[in-house]
């Protein structure tokens, strides 16, 4: 038998805990694809965020740190000036990056930490039940904005690579989805470029990832797929928005 | 240049600042790493250390915010470094959810607290109203940090290099519980190379540096499963406090023989209840002072033991908060004495009290006696 596509050896056996439908399992087997091709497994620090992927220790062959909600760039950009020749990945979701810890994530990028960030972009609270975050669409029902998130007293959805865009140390911004074979292909480039930069000391390097959470949506695997390509998609346009060699 | 005569190694009598000898301490005791926010009366630490820290090549980050700079401070250590960051009150407060996830994650680390009147903005006078906020926990979740109370500069030196082998020592927050009259300070001290407190600390094989030729390490606080995880987690740091108790009590005891009347106090106060009791002890009153140099572990048996010495001795409490150090002097003392013989004088306003209010308060016990 030939064996065309092989478990990432940087990814364990352990089966994960996610829901059914869910991106976060897709987003992982592309960072282990990612870690095993660039072979930095041994000299990778994740940070680990608080929410659905918090137990990623779990999943991922190397070093972890658990950080407190929305305080990874803080905990990475200590690690990554203890230890400039490691290799820091930030892993975030949007209510750990674009609320509490949007403070965080602006001054590690303001001051062009050389760090990679995954920020996993579902456009809900996915752990705690499927609330309203920062990136929740107007109009979309959460438990927090049952009649629909409204622009008036909740503002507008923010858009994070667009805010960091204008921050003349980032060094490289995309936002990419995984709702086709052909958009997980590119967020498993824009990971790999996400990574490479950090090697090659380029510096600040974020990919945004449109995710599914069909339990915190409540809607089947299917009709959370629809959902990004005909909703989220179209306010959250994918593509490169900085990209300083 | 000097030779200690304890030591032997060279010393240097220096002039500086409370809050500057603290910073030099920690570059002396080897911190890899500084983080922190400006604010008064702790601002002279971050302003030498940005300067000190670049000519020794050492790392020196301003933060966004004290709850940045605590998180900064959560990843050095995990990296495995040696390091500190400092504020005052309400920062403190800010960096209690970092503080809380750094002693559940068993990571060692220093914090200078240089307390200033509370509570909310309070103002920027010296204060002691932060003692339940250090030895209480502060954050969420059962933990403790050992908390060294310096007086004077030499110990504000002495006491941070010590401070870092606890924190290694231990696995564990250290606070230097220093407060706005000691941090802005200006005295001689007798600067030495540092002095480790412990022959050999244990080997960071926990800290994360890529999992080259080994299992990865992983640091966290979170503990869904197996059931009892948790409780088990928080019976073995239990474990580890009562260790501490037993093994790290510090405290300073002066003319407490035959006393009639034993001042409580700590830091900056027990400096000015000293100026008082002096006096009183030139007028052959017998009065003498309790000063507790660890606030966590509270130095429990030694004050008991000067209560059980001194029978109908009087206790006067002195702090420049309302009565927080009374309670574990009160605690303490509960089998020991009646409660009427514990007196309390306290300062609320940010305000420090005056060697002739504590020398007339100590008039007006011991007319009574």
């Amino acid at each position: 038998m030939n064996i065309i596509k092989a478990q990432p050896k940087s990814i364990t056996t352990e089966s994960t805990k996610y829901c059914p439908g869910c991106g976060h399992g897709i987003i992982l087997r592309l960072i282990g694809e990612a870690i095993d091709e660039l072979g930095i497994r041994e000299k990778m620090i994740l940070t680990a965020p608080v929410g659905c992927a918090v137990v990623l220790y779990d999943y991922i062959f190397c070093d972890v740190v658990e950080c407190a909600h929305g305080r990874a760039p803080a905990v990475g950009t200590a690690i990554k000036r203890v230890h400039p020749d490691k290799f820091v990945l930030i892993y975030q979701g949007d209510g750990d990056l674009a609320a509490i810890g949007m403070a965080e994530i602006i001054h590690a990028a303001n001051r062009g930490e050389n760090m990679s960030v995954i920020f996993v972009n579902n456009a809900t609270y996915g752990m705690t039940g499927g609330q309203m975050a920062p990136t929740t669409l107007i109009g979309q029902k959460t438990t927090t904005s049952p009649s629909g998130r409204t622009i008036k007293g909740m503002g507008k959805p923010i858009r994070v690579c667009e805010l960091l865009a204008t921050l003349e140390e980032t060094k490289y911004l995309e936002r990419t989805s995984i709702n086709s074979v052909r958009n997980i292909n590119k967020t498993k480039a824009a990971i790999r470029k996400v990574f490479q930069n950090q090697l090659n000391g380029i510096g600040f390097s974020m990919v945004e990832i449109l995710s599914m959470c069909p339990v915190g949506w409540k809607v089947s695997p299917v009709e959370a797929i629809q959902f990004i390509e005909e909703q989220m998609i179209n306010y959250f346009p994918l593509g490169v928005y900085k990209n300083v060699e | 240049m000097a030779e200690d005569k304890n030591t032997g190694l060279e010393t240097k009598r220096v002039l500086m600042k409370g809050n500057e000898a603290v910073g030099e301490a920690a570059i002396k005791a080897g911190c890899l790493c500084y983080f922190a926010y400006p604010i008064t009366p702790q601002t002279e630490t971050p302003e030498y250390l940005s300067r000190r820290m670049e000519e020794e090549n050492l790392i020196f980050l301003q933060a966004e915010s004290e709850v940045a700079a605590i998180n900064m401070v959560f990843g050095a250590s995990a990296a495995g470094a040696r390091v500190m960051t400092s504020s005052s009150s309400p920062g403190i407060s800010l960096k209690q959810e970092g503080i809380s996830y750094i002693a559940g994650a068993e990571l060692p680390c220093v914090i200078v607290n240089v307390v200033r009147g509370g509570p909310g903005l309070g103002n920027i006078e010296a204060s002691q109203a932060d003692y339940f906020q250090s030895t209480r926990g502060g954050g969420h979740g059962d933990y403790r940090c050992i908390v060294l109370a310096p007086n004077c500069l030499q110990e504000c030196y002495d006491m941070t290099m010590n401070a870092f082998d606890l924190a290694d020592y231990y696995r564990m927050p250290v606070f230097i519980q220093s407060d706005g009259i000691i941090g802005q300070l200006v005295e001689p001290f007798d600067m030495h190379p540092y002095k480790p407190m412990f022959d050999k600390l244990p080997t960071k094989n926990w800290a994360l540096t890529g999992c080259a030729g080994r299992k990865p390490n992983v640091v966290r606080t979170l503990y869904l499963n197996p059931p009892n995880g948790l409780e088990m987690h928080n019976r073995n740091l239990e474990k580890k406090y009562n260790k501490i108790k037993s093994e790290l009590r510090w405290c300073e005891t002066y003319n407490c023989d035959n006393a009639d009347i034993i001042v409580i106090a700590y830091g900056a106060t027990s400096r000015i209840a000293k100026s008082a009791i002096k006096k009183h002890n030139d007028n052959g009153l017998k009065i003498g002072l309790f000063r507790p140099k660890t606030l966590w572990p509270w130095p429990e048996a030694e004050l008991v033991e000067v209560a059980q010495k001194n029978k109908g001795v009087k206790f006067l409490v002195i702090e420049m908060s309302m009565g927080q150090m009374l309670e574990d002097v009160l605690l303490t003392l509960m089998d020991v004495v009646t409660k009427k013989d514990i007196l309390f004088y306290g300062m609320g306003g940010g305000w420090n009290p005056t060697p002739d209010g504590v020398y007339a308060e100590i008039s007006e016990i011991a007319k009574k006696l």
